[in-house]
């Protein structure tokens, strides 16, 4: 059994903002329109509200979408809850799928890291109208990211794969030294 | 002469000089100086040539309305053409260089034109170079834009970084003059977020130079205080350097902050995108003053009462020791005080009305300066600088009454308020009579997404010239609560609207009258082109070329649209102006582009294996945003020497081809097999679980749009895939449909194309190597074609499918990507002893070509049907519905001439050429040989060893044996007969093994 490997082997770029891509975690999508928050408790899982991203004892749950979370847990749990769902909704139309593998997750941490993502995203990220818990979901650069604040210095994006090394060299270009705006200080 | 004052200039440090270059000369100028003021400074007034006459200019204005001071800045990766110098910041090292001019500036041979003037009228180039046709092209627009044109375009890659940013604000301020400031202030302490952006480096606007008081403090003083004020206020944004230059809809504001365009090389991105959203945008940008029009207003030295007034207050430059003022309005004399203040001689203020009675026309006289009214410009004397004007009536003809040297002439025609802004997004203007003016009408604002007004003027933008009425107007624009700033400034009496200097002015001197002063736009070409019947003002623009300049149009289009409106003998409302629209100032392309070029140009999708392949010296193919490897040429061998060789591995043994790039969309829900019979033209709901089944996927109108491989993963899901360019359109298909259409329906979808690498392994040795590195049955027992299973192969875990493209015998392993690159490996060393080569998509469309299958987007274009495709079989005749049925039904794509899928077969074994065409007998309507097929693919195939080709052709199922002609390219014929389009393996007995 070999060790799955991220799409940049955990690089990192070293700007007023540093970008590290983070280590393999798993990810689910789970959509349905029902009331998937039994189930979700049922494995420890919190449900958020509209563009709210939650943290329980079982891991995180982002909303995407009315009828769509990502679910963000260790990968090795991933077998686990996508069984338990199925138990849990086996009388709910679902769809529960592993994603883990299909997404980049990067971390970008630094005091000016919400004016480096506003570079890329058409956000507002203002303190006070964005902050942990939010979750947006809407594209960097030219492509789709979903994002959110881990604390007040540093926010975990998520993009597909396969652009992976454009989301990296996009936030580790708009991060040298010398590009500060200061819209946030 | 034009010259540094010993005192003065608020805006230099005396205490910082800088050198800079301009035409290789080495000059000196101060931190703080313009490059025009800096220029001015050291006596160079000639800073540039006119684009038709190639007349000499010098600035007329000292900001971004300047139309001749235009310049070539820097070199090599950072040069930059049609730099304003009344915009530019001086900076140490500095090198500019004059335009449109040869071989000197001073020394021009293009101003051989001006003495033609005569015969380069409005419209001369429609009117001289129409016939013949062809002469146009080919040889009076090549030398007419080698005389015209100003600076070149750069040639080397531009060396700096550009980069946007979004924000978003409730009110945003477009201007830090004192209406911007007061209106930040008044929106800032309602708690609103405000954003202050200014073109200028420095804050206040003009206002500190034009004097006045406000609550009790010099102008200067209240700006600074004002400034502080906000700094403190955590909710506001200041942003100096940042042109605002357009309001697009629903308060989406563009603005281009220049960081670092006065400090190149220090590690900044030069220049920065801003896209805001506000919820209120408030211009306070402004008025600009507007010329006069009289003889020889375009000599260098004549200049905008108020520029000089900047240069002089600003950065302590002096015009010339003798300034004739010529005004039709009180503010010019201004001037006459400021220079008589500085020492300087103002030798007479022409006043062109009867009288002049105001605070300041009396201030100028206490302080002895002679007052002429009633009297007007006759000619101004001197070409490449003003030695003297000539003095007439107003009321007359241009009769001279006096000669009087001088060395500079300050003009102003009254002010325009700055409406750009206002009138992006469609507000209305109102022609303010008692002003001459057009001003924003406040019953037509620009709304924005809820039908409330989001643009409003404020100050002298609103047409509030006076710094009483500025201030008052700017705190009611923006809601403030409480009394306005009180302003205090001398009491001024009405202007007298003035289009033409004398006002019966003959010809000769309305051919001197410049209106637009870059594309020498006269009196007497507006006046030409309102005879000619131009009488719309967007069809005099375009024929006269008035306000197509670079300023486009903000210092004199009012003055055009004035003498317009008198030719056609109507008001100024009733001709109305030009439409306004953004950029304010140029922006750089650079700025748009931001980030986007060499890597981050365009996303690159990469597959899990994307790296072997580069270090493998893949040749790549474009598909979508991947990238493909179209074959791995060996050292020494061609692409298509390393194609045929990888066709042949394929057929005689086995090769690896990477399809992660193929979309791969999961269906899942009591639904899924009613919804994929809707969406696929055959039939997908009875397919079993653990089979897989080709699908076609048309349009409403019955089109091909996509076609793939359906599997059965259990009861309710489907697993379905789509061309490598098709997922993401195929999964918003899906969901336009789920969302729109049958929103009741169970269905899910999600797009898992990325959570796998996907390895098709195809030749006749696949089994052999999959057997080799074991973890799975893959017998035709346990695993029969067109089937599949899930098990592990080489420890990775996979799902295989039984599927060929190739027609050989062919399994496609699907593994997580992240284990994806260890699985191929693992083949690849497995494979060896095998004799087992990776394999590109060249090989692969070969190898799909001599089966016969079809690529959507080679055979098919959106026009073509499953029954052209020969798929009829495709098509369920027994579903009730799905989509294209009923477009498929239409006469056009059941008329048996349609032009139908055939294979071609040249009679020499030659390789058709891509694209060509099978032409028939006659000529169409156009006269164009007529057509009846075309070569949708062509390869040459080694299994075949001659070159085979698909297409279309007319009935061509029917027409079997039949030879076919097509003209290639050098005009030669190639003869290739209709065969069957299924050339290798016709019963499908090698993949079914």
């Amino acid at each position: 059994m070999s060790d799955p490997v991220t799409a940049l082997n955990g690089a990192r770029a070293q700007g007023y903002v540093t970008v590290t891509e983070a280590p393999p975690i798993g990810m689910i999508t789970l959509r349905c329109r029902g009331d998937v928050g039994p189930a979700l408790a049922g494995l420890n899982l919190p449900l958020p509200g509209q563009r709210r991203i939650e943290t329980g004892a079982g891991g995180g749950v982002a909303w995407m979408s009315p009828d769509e979370w990502l679910i963000l847990i260790p990968r090795d749990r991933v077998g686990a809850v996508l069984a338990g769902l199925a138990g849990a909704l086996q009388d709910v139309p679902h769809l529960a799928v592993d994603v883990s593998d299909a997404r980049a997750v990067l971390w970008l941490e630094g005091d000016k890291v919400r004016e480096v993502i506003a570079k890329a995203a058409p956000v507002d990220m203002a303190p006070g109208v964005f902050e942990p818990g939010e979750v947006r979901r809407t594209r960097a650069g030219q492509i789709a990211v979903a994002f959110w604040m881990v604390d007040a210095r540093t926010v975990e994006l998520v993009c597909f794969r396969s652009v992976a090394r454009y989301a990296f060299d996009l936030f580790a270009t708009l991060s040298q030294p010398g590009a500060e705006v200061g819209l946030f200080d | 002469m034009t010259t540094r004052l010993a005192r003065g200039g608020r805006l230099i440090d005396r205490g910082a000089p800088l050198e800079f270059t301009f035409d290789g000369a080495r000059l000196r100028g101060y931190q703080g100086d313009t490059l025009a003021s800096a220029l001015l400074a050291n006596d160079r007034l000639l800073m540039g040539r006119s684009f038709k006459y190639h007349r000499p200019r010098g600035p007329v204005a000292s900001g971004v309305e300047e139309p001749n001071a235009l310049v070539n800045l820097g070199k090599g990766a950072r040069a930059e053409p049609n730099c304003r110098a009344t915009t530019t910041e001086l900076f140490d090292g500095l090198a500019a260089s004059s335009q449109n001019r040869w071989p000197s500036l001073d020394l021009d041979v293009g101003v051989v034109n001006d003495a033609m003037a005569r015969f380069l009228p409005a419209g001369f180039y429609y009117k001289t170079f129409m016939f013949p046709r062809p002469f146009w092209k080919h040889l009076f627009e090549p030398v007419i834009r080698q005389s015209a044109g100003l600076g070149p375009a750069p040639k080397d890659r531009d060396a700096d970084r550009y980069e946007q940013i979004h924000a978003v604000c409730d009110v945003l301020v477009a201007g830090g003059g004192v209406a911007g400031l007061t209106a930040a202030l008044a929106a800032a302490r309602s708690g609103a977020r405000v954003m202050v952006l200014d073109q200028a480096p420095h804050w206040g606007g003009r206002a500190p130079v034009d004097g006045g008081e406000i609550d009790g403090k010099p102008v200067e003083t209240w700006v600074n205080d004002a400034l502080q004020a906000l700094e403190t206020l955590p909710n506001v944004v200041l942003r100096s350097r940042c042109m605002v230059a357009g309001v697009h809809d629903h308060g989406h504001v563009l603005a281009e902050e220049r960081i670092a365009d006065h400090s190149p090389g220090d590690g900044r991105p030069r220049r920065r995108l801003w896209r805001i959203r506000a919820g209120k945008v408030i211009a306070a940008t402004g008025a600009l003053e507007r010329p006069l029009a009289f003889a020889g207003n375009d000599v260098p030295g004549v200049m905008l009462a108020s520029a000089v007034r900047d240069y002089l207050v600003n950065w302590g430059v002096s015009p010339g020791d003798r300034t004739v003022i010529v005004t039709n309005n009180d503010d010019a004399y201004r001037t006459a005080i400021a220079l008589r203040q500085a020492g300087l001689a103002v030798p007479a203020v022409l006043d062109a009305r009867e009288r002049a009675e105001g605070d300041l026309p009396q201030q100028a006289r206490a302080l002895g300066i002679r007052v002429e009214t009633g009297k007007a410009i006759a000619r101004v004397q001197g070409r490449k600088r003003v030695t003297g004007v000539q003095v007439c009536l107003q009321a007359g003809e241009g009769a001279v009454l006096e000669d009087i040297p001088c060395e500079a002439v300050a003009m102003s025609g009254g002010w325009s308020p700055v409406v750009h802004l206002w009138s992006h997004c469609g507000g209305k203007l109102l022609w303010d009579e008692a002003g001459a003016m057009f001003r924003p009408d406040p019953v037509h604002p620009p709304t924005g997404a809820s039908g409330q007004p989001m643009v409003v003027c404020a100050g002298a933008a609103a047409g509030a010239l006076r710094l009483g009425d500025c201030v008052t107007d700017a705190h009611l624009a923006a809601g403030g609560d409480g009394g306005a700033p009180a302003g205090a400034a001398p009491i001024e009496a009405p202007l007298a609207p003035v289009w033409v200097m004398p006002q019966g002015a003959p010809v000769a001197m309305r051919a001197k009258m410049w209106l637009d002063f870059q594309n020498d736009v006269k009196v007497s070409d507006i006046q030409l082109a309102a005879r000619e019947g131009f009488t719309s003002v967007e069809h005099a623009k375009r024929y006269t070329t008035l306000g197509m300049a670079t300023d486009q149009g903000k210092l004199s289009n009012i003055n055009g649209l004035a003498v317009l409106s008198q030719a056609l003998d109507e008001g100024v409302p009733q001709v109305g102006t030009t439409t306004f629209r953004p950029p304010y100032t140029p922006v750089a392309f650079g700025t748009l582009a931001g980030e986007a070029r060499g890597p981050l140009f365009q996303p690159l999708r990469r597959t899990p294996m994307h790296d072997w392949h580069e270090g493998r010296g893949a040749h790549w193919e474009p598909v979508g945003l991947w990238r493909r490897p179209l074959a791995y040429p060996a050292p020494g061998e061609s692409v298509e020497q390393a194609t045929r060789r990888e066709v042949l591995a394929v057929r005689q043994g086995a090769a690896l081809l990477d399809a992660s790039t193929l979309g791969k969309i999961v269906v899942k829900g009591p639904d899924a097999g009613r919804f994929l019979d809707m969406l696929y033209s055959n039939l997908m709901s009875t397919l079993a679980v653990g089979r897989c089944r080709y699908g076609l996927m048309l349009n409403e109108q019955g089109f091909v749009i996509d076609d793939g491989v359906v599997a059965r993963l259990s009861e309710d899901t489907f697993l379905c895939h789509t061309t490598s360019g098709g997922a993401d359109r195929i999964h918003a298909w899906m969901e336009d449909w789920l969302q729109c259409e049958w929103p009741d329906w169970q269905v899910f979808t999600a797009n898992l194309t990325e959570h796998y690498g996907q390895i098709a392994v195809a030749g006749p040795k696949a089994r052999a190597l999959l057997e080799t590195l074991g973890g799975m049955d893959v017998s035709a027992q346990a695993l029969p074609f067109m089937g599949w299973a899930e098990g592990q192969i080489g420890g990775v875990p996979v799902r295989v499918y039984r599927i060929s493209f190739t027609g050989e015998l062919s399994f496609e392993l699907a593994a997580p990507a992240g284990q994806a690159l260890d699985l191929w490996r693992q083949l690849m060393a497995a494979g060896e002893a095998l004799g087992v080569v990776p394999h590109g998509t060249g090989a692969l469309h070969v190898l799909r070509a001599e089966k016969g299958f079809v690529i959507v987007g080679d055979e098919t274009d959106g026009t073509v049907t499953p029954q052209d495709l020969n798929m009829g079989w495709a098509v369920s005749k027994t579903k009730a519905d799905f989509i294209g049925k009923r477009g498929l039904e239409r006469p056009a794509l059941t008329d048996p001439d349609r032009w139908r899928l055939v294979g071609l077969e040249t009679l020499d074994g030659s390789v058709l050429p891509e694209g060509a065409h099978a032409v028939a007998d006659g000529v169409n309507a156009n006269g164009q040989r007529k057509v009846q097929g075309r070569v949708t693919s062509t390869y040459h195939s080694p299994t075949l060893g001659r070159g085979i080709a698909l297409g279309l052709v007319r009935r061509g199922p029917e027409r079997l044996g039949e030879v076919l002609e097509f003209p290639t390219i050098g005009g030669a014929l190639v003869k290739a007969r209709i065969v069957d389009p299924v050339r290798y393996d016709k019963e499908g007995a090698r993949q079914n093994v």
